[in-house]
């Protein structure tokens, strides 16, 4: 058990550090240049060296994505209800969620920030519009997978609708509804690099801009190791979130 | 041999008190593209309280419909259903099922799945919750209170279901099959453990299964359902006496019933 755990702490480690190996080694040999392509190790310097500047720049972006997905969170769930609960609610709405799905982000991204400006609020927007949309279908599918049994069972004892959904179908839709916050909150994110692409004042997306066209790669570098950090520590925080509400769902099986 | 402690013997049956009546029930479903599925054709029986009566027929043959008409959980095309001189059209408060499936909710704890009729009732209070833990010491769960049912075994999920059924203290209990999942020595076990809660308790039982031998060691009464449609192939009064015990599975009085039961579901002639 402790040796399995070890083994899957190890390997994934080996993996990333053999990559880096074969990466430095080719910066090395054949003396890449420095705004092509730097090593590994001018990054790791850069990332760590200039973490004043890095962590100052995080800041905007962690919001962004936060308040973007907690938007999608806040939104999206009692959109989900009702696409779940009515009928006519789900063949009114459905579509137009879809619709609004399959407009590409970065096209509108320019539109919201004629709407919204510079600020953080463009950036919060265009986080929410690409999370939400995970947490409406996973969270409408999962209060519509209710397990028949349970929905006799609750009908046999006579509940009431309130109660059917808040001690039946809400909970059984829980391990859904967290699948989907877990793509939503990595998809923030981006929504949040996107938004600061195309124009924004701070965060990391705003620091790969510029230092990219200082051609200081290495800090350009540094700025996408700082958001994979962001996007895998958010993920932890919503994995971590269903690990303290679901306690049932890693109790059973190994 | 089970006659010679024939003094713990019970006849259930005791006339003029009628708990349930069943009469003509028949039950179609429509279906769009054929006609009308017909799943029973007619049924007809009488319930006495505090007897174990049992629907025994093969898969398919509508006996789980039967229940839940029964259960109030759908309504008869037609025919007679009643309760206590009460006709059935929606399920009722003193009734408690256990299906198939144990229909646990995996996020509730043992103790919490065992209440959860309390609380759609808004009773759980104080008293359910020592009710609970009584059931739970009964079927051997004490101690699991605080388990999930993820980290059960099938017979003990069934245990928990078997609580859950009773924690409000249904006069008329109906249970689908509850042992079909379970492995041979798990629903001996449990059949026992039925009998002796039954006991305790004094409910009715309604109790659907396809196993001869199922219906023969815990029935007061037989009900045998013929294919689909069904009809009543035959009422069997098993005439062993309680507290039943492993041993009368091999008598002769049991065998001859299974015989009985076999012709009447066409098994053996």
């Amino acid at each position: 058990m402790r040796g399995r755990a070890l083994a899957r702490a190890v390997y994934p480690l080996v993996g990333v550090a053999v990559i880096l190996l074969i990466w430095q080694a080719y910066t090395r040999v054949f003396a890449v240049s420095r705004i092509v392509l730097p090593a590994p190790s001018d990054i790791m310097l850069a990332s760590i060296e200039r973490y004043d500047l890095l962590l100052r720049e995080t800041w905007p972006t962690f919001l962004e994505s936060v308040y973007g997905f907690g938007l999608a969170v806040a939104i999206g769930i009692p959109l989900a209800v009702c696409v779940a609960s009515s009928r006519m609610l789900n063949l009114t709405l459905y579509p137009i969620l879809v619709a609004t799905q399959s407009v590409p982000k970065v096209a509108i991204a320019p539109i919201i920030l004629v709407w919204f400006g510079l600020g953080i609020e463009s950036k919060l927007a265009i986080a929410f519009l690409v999370a939400f949309f995970p947490i409406v279908v996973d969270t409408a599918t999962g209060l519509q997978a209710t397990p028949s049994g349970l929905l006799e069972l609750a009908r046999s004892l006579r509940a009431s609708p309130v109660q059917v959904f808040a001690k039946v179908q809400f909970p059984a839709a829980l391990p859904f509804i967290f699948s989907g916050a877990k793509v939503a909150v990595t998809l923030a994110v981006i929504g949040a690099v996107i938004g600061e692409f195309v124009g924004s004042m701070s965060g990391l997306g705003n620091l790969l801009l510029t230092a990219n066209s200082q051609l200081d790669s290495a800090l350009a570098w540094a700025a996408l190791v700082w958001l994979s950090i962001l996007g895998i520590l958010l993920f932890a925080a919503v994995a971590l979130a269903q690990r303290l509400l679901m306690p049932w769902a890693d109790s059973g099986h190994d | 041999m089970p006659d010679e402690k024939s003094g713990m013997s019970r006849r259930s049956s005791r006339p003029g008190e009628t708990f349930g009546h069943f009469a003509d029930v028949h039950q179609e479903f429509a279906r769009s593209d054929a006609a009308p599925l017909v799943a029973i054709a007619a049924i007809s029986f009488d319930l006495q309280p505090r007897t174990l009566v049992t629907l025994l027929g093969p898969s398919g043959c509508g006996k789980t419909t039967f229940l839940r008409i029964v259960g109030g959980l759908i309504r008869a095309s037609r025919g007679v259903v009643q309760i206590n001189g009460r006709d059935v059209t929606e399920p009722q408060p003193d009734f408690g099922i256990a299906f198939q499936q144990s229909n646990l909710m995996p996020w509730r704890s043992v103790l919490k799945n065992v209440l959860f009729p309390m609380e759609i009732r808004r009773e759980n209070g104080r008293a359910a919750r020592e009710r609970a833990s009584e059931l739970l010491t009964q079927v051997g769960l004490d101690g699991f209170e605080a388990a999930y049912p993820g980290q059960l075994s099938g017979g003990m999920q069934q245990r928990v279901a078997l609580c859950r059924a009773l924690i409000h203290c249904p006069k008329l209990l109906l249970m689908d099959e509850p042992f079909g999942a379970l492995d041979e020595l798990t629903r001996m076990e449990m059949q026992d453990l039925l009998l002796d809660i039954r006991a305790k308790t004094g409910a009715t039982v309604l109790f659907v299964t396809h196993s001869i031998s199922e219906a023969i060691y815990l029935s007061d009464a037989v009900v045998v359902f013929s294919k689909r449609p069904a009809v009543r192939a035959d009422y069997i009064e098993i005439g062993l006496p309680y507290p039943r015990t492993p041993e009368m599975r091999y008598c002769s009085e049991f065998t001859a019933l299974g015989h009985r039961a076999g012709r009447a579901l066409g098994i053996t002639r």
